[in-house]
C-alpha cells in the first residue's frame, strides 16, 4: 500500500513536470515565432546591414580643356602595386625579387611590412604608387612569379601644363576639415578624393565632380569583401572648355624669361581671354598629392610672389597707360581736339607745388596725338585740369576699370578709381586739384590690374563696345552694348597709340614688329613704386639699374593688333621691369606677333 | 502462463533486441542525421572539418546505445553507488589538478578521449538518487531526515562542477536532482521554503562581495552586459534567427552563419544556424522531434513494470537531464536565457555530449526492453 502510493505520487508528479515540460517547449515556439514573424523585418535589415557594405566610386573629374580641346587638366591613370599578404609565402623573399624592378628603398620596406603586420591578412596594402610603364610591364610580365603582387589602377590629377596654366586653373587636394564643415557631400568623405582647392578647379569644382558611383558588396565577419552584389557606375564630371590658347598661353609665359609680371590677352570682340599669364607659377601637380613643406615655403617665401595671380590679384599704378583714359574722356567731353595744344618745357606749376614731366628738357609743342605717342605728362597735366576727376573717373569705370569681373576666380581686386566721393569717404580729407594732374598721368590714388587695363584698352579699340572679358570659349560673337563713344574720339586715340609704336620717337618704337603684314598700336607705362624726394631730385635721380630690384620701377605696356582691324588686345606689366618702353613693350609685341601667326578663331 | 513463466526467466539477447523501441531510435538518427546536415553546411558544404566526425562519433554513440539497452537493468541498479563515487573521484581529481598548475580543465586526458567527469556525474547522480528513493520509504522521504542524505549526494558534485567553473552543467546536475527529489514525493513547502531561504540570503551575501566580484558574477550570469564579448553573440545569434523568417534563406545561404557574424556556429550556437536557415518551420521540427524523444521518455517511465520504481526514476531523472538540454540550450541561444555553454545534444559539435546522451538513452532502453519484468534487487 505504502508503495502504491508512492508510485502513485511519482506517475501524478511526472506528468506535472511533463506538462511543464509541453509549456515550456511553447514558450520557445512563441520566442521563435516573435523573432522569426513578428520581428523579422528588423533583423532582416541588420543581418543586411551586417553583410552589406557600400562603397561610394569616385567618378573621373572633368577635364578642363583649351579653346582647341587640348586637355590642360586630366585624369592620368596612376599604377600602383599591391599586396596581398595571405597569398605571400615568403614576403622577404618576394620583396627582395622585386626590389631591382621597384627600387624600393630599405624605409619602404620597412614601411610595407608594418602595414601588414597592422591591417588583416586579406587585406591589400600598398608598395608603391605612381609606377611608370616600364615598372608595371615588368611586374605584370613576371606576374606568375610573386603570388600576391598585383597591379591596381586609379586615377590622378594631372596638370601637362604646369606652370602655364597653375594660375587660372588652380589645382585640387585632398578634402579639408573646413571642405567637410562647409559641404555634406558623401564624396568628400572618400578617402583620397580631392577637392577643387583654388582657380578654375575650386570655382567649378561641383559641375567638375561628377556624380559618385556606389559599389555594394558583401562582406564577412571580418571585413574581408566575399563578392560583388551590385555596382553603379559613376558619371564623370562635365568638362570645361576655356577660352584660352594654350599655345598662346604658354608662349606668353615663357616671353617672360626670367621676369616678374602678368599678361593678359583677349580677344576685343568678344572678351575671350585667349592667354592669361602670372609669371613667375608654380607646378599645380605639386599640390595633388600634398605639397612637401620645402617646397611651399620656397613658393611662400619668393621674392617674386609665385602663389599670387598678378593678372588680377596685382593692382599697381596705370600709369601713363591711364592717358588713354584721359584722352578719350577730354575728346568725348569737347574739351580738347586735334588742334588743341599745350607747350611742354618739362615742368608745370600748379600753386606752390612743381609737376615734372618724365622728360626733364620737355616735349615742345604738343597735341593730343603727340602728347600720347611722347607719354608727354605735362599735356595730361593741363586736359587733367581742365576735365576735373569726376570725368575721369566716369570714363574709367565706362572702360571697365575699378570693376571686378565674373571670370570665375577668386581673389580679384577691384583696384582704385579715385574721386572726390571716393577720397572723402576714404581718407576723411577733401580732393585736392594737385591730385587731379597726377591723376592725369596715372598716378596717386589710382590702381588698376592687368585684366581691368586690358579690358579698357579692348573697349577703346574695339570701337567702343562694351566687352566683358570672360574664359569661357563663346561660340557665337555676343551683341555688345555700345559705350556711344564717337567714332573721331576712338581714331583720335588709336592714331596716337599707332604712333607710340610706329612713329619717329614714339616711346614704343621697340615693339614694332619686324613684318610689315600688319601694325600694331599700344601704350607704355612705367610707374614709380617709391617716392622720388625732392633731395634725390636735386642730387640727380639714381638710375632705376641701380636700384635694388624691389624698388625699381613697374613696367606696362597695353597692345593691340592689327592696327586696322584690331583683334587682340594685351596688357603686360612687369614687376620692377624699369620701363615700358624697354621691358614691357617687347614682351607684349612678341605675344601679339605669335598670336597673329596662330590666327586664333 | 507463457508470461508468467518468462517473467522468472532472462531474456535472450534476440528477445531485448526487438523489443527495443525503434521509433524512438529512428527519431534519435533523425536529428543526429540534421546535426550533420548542419555542421555540413556550417563548414560552407564541407564534410570536414565537422559533419564526418560527428557521423562517425554518432555511430560510436549509436553502439553504446545498444550496448546500454541491451544490458540488465539490474546491473545499473547493482552499480549505482560505486559508478557515483567513482565519478566523484574522478570530479575531484580534475578539481585538485585545476588547482594545482596543471591549469583549469575539466577533463581527464585518456588518449584517445577526453573523459568529462561531470558529464558521467549527469548519469550517476540520477542512478545514485533513483537508487536511494526507491529503497526509502514514503514516510521517511516526507522527513527532513530522510532527505539529508540525498541533498548531500546532489550537493557535493554540483558544487564541484560549479567551481571549475561550469555554470550550465551544475545547474543540469542540480536541476535534475531537484526533480527526482519532487517526484519521490518531498512536500512542496520544502521547495519553497529552500527557495525563500536563498532569496533572503543572497542579498546579504552580496552585499559581502567586493566590486570585482559582484561584477564577475553579473557578467557569468548575463554576457549582454558585455557588448563586446559575450553580448555581440546573442545579438548576431538574434540576428541571424530573426532574419530566417518563416521558412529560412535555405540551406548553405545562411548570411550570419556563412559571413561568420554568427559565433560557436558550430556548437552551442547551432540551432540559430539552422533556423537561419530553415526557418521558424525548421526550429518547430527540432522542437518536436524533441518534444516527441522526450514523451517517449515519460512512455518508458509509464510503461515499464510497477514494481520497477528505480527503473521509473532513472527514466524520468534522465528525461529531465535530456529535455534541461535542449531547453537550455535554445533558450540560451533565443535570448530567453544567460549563455552558460549548454549545447545542443545530438546536434551541437562535440563527442562528450553525444557519447553521454546516448549512453542515457540506452540506459532508458534497458529498462524499456525488460518492461514487463521485475526488478531483482
Amino acid at each position: 500500500m505504502k508503495t502504491n502510493n508512492k508510485l502513485r505520487i511519482l506517475l501524478k508528479r511526472s506528468l506535472t513536470i511533463y506538462s511543464a515540460n509541453i509549456f515550456l517547449f511553447f514558450v520557445l515556439i512563441g520566442r521563435l515565432y516573435y523573432l522569426q514573424i513578428y520581428e523579422k523585418e528588423k533583423y532582416t535589415l541588420l543581418a543586411d546591414n551586417n553583410r552589406i557594405s557600400e562603397r561610394l566610386l569616385v567618378p573621373p573629374r572633368g577635364s578642363i580643356n583649351d579653346r582647341n580641346g587640348v586637355e590642360l587638366a586630366m585624369n592620368n591613370q596612376n599604377f600602383q602595386a599591391m599586396i596581398t599578404a595571405e597569398h605571400v609565402h615568403d614576403l622577404d623573399k618576394l620583396l627582395e625579387e622585386i626590389t631591382p624592378i621597384l627600387n624600393l628603398t630599405d624605409s619602404e620596406k620597412e614601411r610595407i611590412k608594418k602595414d601588414i603586420s597592422r591591417h588583416k591578412r586579406f587585406v591589400p596594402v600598398k608598395i608603391k604608387d605612381n609606377l611608370t610603364w616600364q615598372e608595371v610591364s615588368t611586374l605584370m610580365l613576371n606576374n606568375h612569379l610573386y603570388p600576391g603582387l598585383f597591379i591596381d589602377e586609379g586615377l590622378t590629377r594631372y596638370y601637362p601644363f604646369k606652370q602655364y596654366t597653375a594660375h587660372p586653373l588652380g589645382y585640387v587636394g585632398s578634402v579639408s576639415t573646413s571642405d567637410l564643415e562647409k559641404s555634406d557631400a558623401p564624396l568628400l568623405q572618400v578617402p583620397d578624393f580631392k577637392i577643387g582647392k583654388s582657380g578654375f578647379e575650386k570655382t567649378y569644382d561641383l559641375s567638375l565632380r561628377g556624380t559618385e558611383g556606389t559599389l555594394k558588396y558583401e562582406v564577412n565577419a571580418y571585413g574581408r569583401i566575399m563578392q560583388e552584389i551590385e555596382k553603379v557606375e559613376g558619371i564623370k564630371g562635365n568638362d570645361l572648355d576655356l577660352s584660352i590658347d594654350i599655345r598662346l598661353q604658354s608662349f606668353a609665359y615663357d616671353a617672360f624669361g626670367d621676369e616678374s609680371g602678368a599678361a593678359v590677352v583677349l580677344d576685343v570682340h568678344t572678351g575671350e581671354i585667349l592667354a592669361f599669364v602670372s609669371v613667375p607659377s608654380f607646378d599645380p601637380n605639386l599640390f595633388v598629392d600634398g605639397i612637401s613643406v620645402k617646397n611651399w615655403n620656397n613658393l611662400l617665401y619668393s621674392e617674386k610672389t609665385p602663389l599670387t595671380n598678378k593678372a588680377i590679384s596685382g593692382l599697381y599704378s596705370p600709369g601713363s597707360t591711364f592717358k588713354i583714359a584721359v584722352a578719350l574722356a577730354a575728346l568725348e567731353e569737347g574739351i580738347i581736339n586735334t588742334s588743341t595744344t599745350s607747350y611742354c618745357s618739362g615742368k608745370m606749376k600748379l600753386g606752390n607745388h612743381l609737376f615734372h614731366c618724365w622728360r626733364h628738357s620737355g616735349h615742345g609743342k604738343q597735341n593730343v596725338i603727340s602728347a600720347i605717342k611722347n607719354s608727354c605728362d605735362i599735356f595730361f597735366y593741363e586736359v587733367a585740369l581742365k576735365l576735373g576727376i569726376e570725368k575721369i573717373a566716369k570714363m574709367s569705370h565706362k572702360l571697365g576699370l575699378g570693376e571686378i569681373y565674373d571670370i570665375g576666380l577668386e581673389n580679384q581686386k577691384q583696384g582704385v578709381i579715385p574721386d572726390k566721393q571716393w577720397k572723402l569717404s576714404k581718407l576723411k580729407t577733401p580732393w585736392q586739384q594737385g591730385e587731379t594732374v597726377i591723376a592725369g598721368i596715372g598716378q596717386g590714388y589710382v590702381l588698376v590690374n592687368p585684366l581691368q587695363l586690358v579690358t579698357m584698352l579692348s573697349r577703346v579699340v574695339n570701337g567702343g563696345y562694351e566687352v566683358t572679358p570672360t574664359f569661357l570659349k563663346q561660340d557665337t560673337p555676343p551683341q555688345l552694348p555700345s559705350l556711344n563713344l564717337k567714332k573721331s574720339s576712338i581714331d583720335i586715340v588709336k592714331q596716337g597709340m599707332f604712333e607710340v609704336v610706329n612713329g619717329i620717337g614714339g616711346t614704343a618704337v621697340k615693339a614694332k614688329p619686324k613684318t610689315k603684314d600688319y601694325k600694331i598700336g599700344g601704350k607704355t607705362g612705367t610707374t614709380q613704386v617709391r617716392r622720388i624726394s625732392l633731395k634725390e631730385r636735386k642730387e640727380g635721380i639714381k638710375k632705376d639699374e641701380d636700384l635694388p630690384w624691389k624698388y625699381r620701377n613697374h613696367a606696362w605696356f597695353m597692345a593691340y593688333a592689327p592696327h586696322d582691324n584690331p583683334k587682340y588686345a594685351i596688357a603686360v606689366i612687369v614687376e620692377h621691369g624699369r620701363s615700358g618702353s624697354g621691358v614691357a613693350a617687347p614682351i607684349a609685341s612678341k605675344i601679339l606677333e605669335e598670336a597673329i601667326r596662330l590666327d586664333i578663331r | 502462463m507463457a508470461i508468467i513463466l518468462n517473467q522468472n526467466q532472462d531474456l535472450s539477447l534476440k528477445e531485448r533486441f526487438f523489443n527495443l523501441n525503434f521509433i524512438f531510435i529512428a527519431i534519435v538518427c533523425t536529428l543526429a542525421f540534421i546535426g550533420c546536415a548542419i555542421l555540413y553546411s556550417a563548414a560552407g558544404g564541407n564534410l570536414s572539418p565537422w559533419a564526418l566526425n560527428q557521423g562517425i562519433r554518432f555511430g560510436l554513440g549509436l553502439l553504446i546505445f545498444l550496448v546500454a539497452s541491451l544490458l540488465k537493468p539490474e546491473l545499473y541498479y547493482k552499480l549505482s553507488t560505486p559508478f557515483y563515487l567513482f565519478t566523484l573521484l574522478l570530479l575531484i581529481i580534475v578539481e585538485i589538478a585545476g588547482h594545482t598548475g596543471m591549469g583549469a580543465q575539466r577533463w581527464i586526458n585518456l588518449g584517445f578521449f577526453k573523459l568529462q567527469p561531470s558529464e558521467l556525474m549527469k548519469i550517476a547522480i540520477v542512478l545514485e538518487l533513483a537508487r536511494y528513493f526507491s529503497n526509502t520509504p514514503l514516510s521517511e522521504i516526507k522527513t527532513i531526515k530522510g532527505i539529508i542524505a540525498p541533498t548531500i549526494i546532489t550537493i557535493i558534485p554540483v558544487t564541484l562542477i560549479i567551481m571549475q567553473p561550469d555554470l550550465g552543467t551544475s545547474l543540469m546536475i542540480l536541476f535534475s536532482g531537484v526533480a527526482l527529489f519532487y517526484l519521490a514525493g518531498v512536500q512542496w513547502w520544502k521547495f519553497a521554503s529552500c527557495l525563500g531561504i536563498i532569496a533572503i540570503s543572497a542579498p546579504i551575501l552580496w552585499s559581502k562581495l567586493h566590486n570585482y566580484q559582484k561584477n564577475r558574477i553579473l557578467t557569468f550570469l548575463d554576457p549582454e552586459r558585455d557588448p563586446q564579448g559575450a553580448g555581440y553573440h546573442i545579438i548576431q545569434a538574434k540576428i541571424a534567427l530573426g532574419s530566417g523568417g518563416l521558412t529560412g534563406k535555405g540551406f548553405l545561404s545562411g548570411t550570419q552563419s556563412h559571413l561568420n557574424f554568427l559565433p560557436e556556429k558550430h556548437t552551442d550556437f547551432i540551432f540559430t544556424m539552422f533556423s537561419e536557415e530553415f526557418g521558424m518551420l525548421g526550429g518547430v521540427l527540432i522542437l518536436i522531434l524533441n518534444l516527441i524523444i522526450i514523451s517517449y521518455g515519460y512512455w518508458f517511465a509509464f510503461r515499464i513494470h510497477p514494481s520497477n520504481y528505480f527503473g521509473k526514476m532513472v527514466i524520468l531523472g534522465l528525461n529531465t537531464n535530456y529535455f534541461l538540454y535542449v531547453f537550455i540550450n535554445i533558450a540560451m541561444v533565443i535570448g530567453l536565457l544567460p549563455v552558460v555553454g549548454v549545447p545542443l545534444p545530438l546536434i551541437s559539435y562535440g563527442g562528450t555530449v553525444i557519447i553521454s546522451v546516448m549512453a542515457s538513452f540506452g540506459i532508458m532502453m534497458s529498462f524499456y526492453v525488460h518492461k514487463d519484468k521485475e526488478l531483482k534487487k
